[in-house]
């Protein structure tokens, strides 16, 4: 069943136009990741996305056009955008941070809910009453991770994870997305500059360059493509 | 040390209200980002509601609450449709759109309440005491718990509620509370009103204990009001409280003992600034973004 649906999606900031027609899927239970280099328009997709730039084109996201939508209003549609670079609220507590992720929900298993997600990251319920502030990289890109699954979304987009976090932090974060998607079935798409990685948990990839798809495929037809391989894996 | 206690006492009491101003001003600050010159100018047009509410009969606590009411409406819709169309300029353009407030509401209230002196009655009976040659007017202990009821309530809805954890994750960062759902604009026009229900109520508190509410009356409390909120750090509720009581406090005991500086005691607050941006640029409770990457 297709999730996300992706036509023609062009946009950019003002005057600059970053995408040029995009054309991709990402079906119920996936894992989708898009490679490319630095500027070819990784995050501006993502935000377009998430209704967080102008864009043209069409999205349907579980059957509803939500391109000009506001982004307020695409998240609680079930569309959780985790930002490069984190996007903690770093003078809040690490509970403050996963409740104000519950804000769109209306049920009252908040609390259940954040027991769940501090066993899978034992190190934020150590840190529950601190200011993710005052935590390291590491930890807050699983508090932001975290936090985008507490409005139980359908959808989460990943905006280079791996930014800024030493290699042991990487694959640890990795594998455990990876294992929330095996064992809790959340689709996801993921931008990254760590192909390897990120090819190891995806079922399909695309590869973005100057705003263009130029290479589509699953992740094994993509790990094992020359050009992609020279590209974005470095063997 | 009569005179000593009576300065202190009457310091706090004035202290009270610069707080609940500098509160106004902090609530908008910590969520946008703005320094409100036209803080004192809708607690102003507030009082003159109250004014009027007392002056057809309505009992004064109740005018309060409904004058609190009126104006967090009026404040959220200032933010809605005059700062929320600058809200992206540089701060030198909502600075003067702020400005422009102060002017537009100051001469909004003279066209419509006129210029004249108008008594607003407090609701609680006047009352001094006099133990040892200290002067405690009843005034003071009402606006000191009015403060102290405030700052509880405000604490309780900003530590204890959605809407108030939603209110401190836009004030931390509005691009990422937005991803998460959170509707910024509400949030933003609840900030706003939200001052102008507390100004309002600053309003009412420090009319009352004065001869009466003129067109220039919040703006000497106003001045005092920016000095308190940069002494406790501009995005600190505590900190507005504890600078405002400091404020009230030094210009009264130099009042009290400085016969030199009768009259032109705006001297004191305007130190006070000078001294806290030298020594401790973020205020004392302010925060210095610290932050491990």
């Amino acid at each position: 069943m297709t999730l996300l649906e992706v036509e023609q999606l062009t946009g950019g900031y003002g005057a600059v136009r970053v995408l040029y027609g995009l054309d991709f899927v990402v079906d119920a239970g996936e894992v989708v990741v898009i490679l490319g280099a630095n500027g070819a328009g990784k995050t501006t997709t993502l935000r377009a996305l998430s209704g967080s730039l102008d864009a043209k084109g069409h999205v349907r996201f579980d059957g509803r056009d939500i391109l000009h939508r506001r982004t307020e209003q695409i998240a609680a549609a079930g569309v959780a955008h985790v930002p490069q670079g984190r996007g903690t609220i770093t003078d809040l507590t690490v509970d403050e941070n996963l409740r104000l992720g519950a804000y769109t929900r209306r049920d009252r298993d908040v609390d259940t809910d954040i027991e769940t997600w501090y066993a899978v990251f034992p190190r934020l319920a150590d840190r529950r009453g601190q200011l993710a502030g005052s935590m390291s990289g590491g930890e807050q890109q699983m508090l932001a991770i975290a936090r985008a699954m507490m409005a139980r979304p359908k959808l989460v987009l990943l905006d280079e994870p791996s930014l800024g976090l030493a290699p042991i932090i990487t694959q640890e974060l990795f594998r455990t997305l990876g294992a929330l998607n095996r064992e809790q079935g959340i689709s996801m798409l993921v931008v990254e500059q760590n192909a390897s990685l990120a090819l190891a948990i995806a079922n399909r990839g695309y590869v973005l360059e100057t705003g263009s798809i130029v290479v589509a495929g699953s992740a094994d037809e993509l790990g094992s493509n020359d050009d992609v391989r020279k590209a974005y894996l470095g063997f | 040390m009569a005179l000593f206690f009576t300065q202190l006492l009457t310091g706090i009491q004035n202290g009270a209200v610069y707080a609940s101003l500098a509160i106004a001003l902090v609530l908008i600050f910590r969520t946008t980002g703005i320094l409100n010159f036209a803080q004192g100018e809708m607690a102003l047009f507030s009082t003159y509601l109250l004014w009027k509410f007392t002056d057809s009969g309505l009992t004064v606590w109740l005018a309060i609450i409904i004058t609190m009411a009126i104006s967090f409406v009026g404040g959220a819709l200032i933010e809605r449709v005059v700062i929320r169309p600058v809200e992206q300029s540089s701060a030198l353009v909502i600075v003067i759109v702020t400005i422009g407030l102060f002017l537009a509401i100051n001469s909004l209230a003279q066209v419509i309440y006129g210029s004249g002196q108008r008594a607003v009655p407090t609701f609680y009976p006047h009352h001094i005491w006099r133990p040892g040659g200290v002067i405690i007017s009843s005034d003071t202990l009402v606006l000191v718990g009015v403060l102290a009821i405030e700052c509880l309530l405000l604490f309780l809805l900003l530590q204890r509620t959605k809407l108030g954890l939603a209110f401190r994750g836009v004030s931390g960062n509005a691009e990422s509370s937005r991803l998460l759902g959170v509707p910024v604009g509400r949030i933003l026009m609840v900030g706003w009103g939200l001052s102008a229900a507390v100004g309002a109520l600053a309003g009412a508190m420090a009319i009352p204990t004065t001869a009466g509410l003129v067109p220039s009356s919040m703006q000497q409390i106003l001045v005092f009001a920016f000095a308190a909120a940069a002494i406790g750090g501009f995005d600190s509720v505590v900190g507005a409280v504890v600078g405002g009581i400091i404020v009230g406090v030094a210009d009264a005991l130099t009042i009290g003992y400085v016969n030199a500086l009768h009259g032109i005691d705006l001297v004191v607050p305007f130190g006070l600034i000078l001294l806290v941006l030298l020594f401790r640029p973020a205020g004392l409770f302010g925060s210095t973004h610290v932050e491990r990457v």
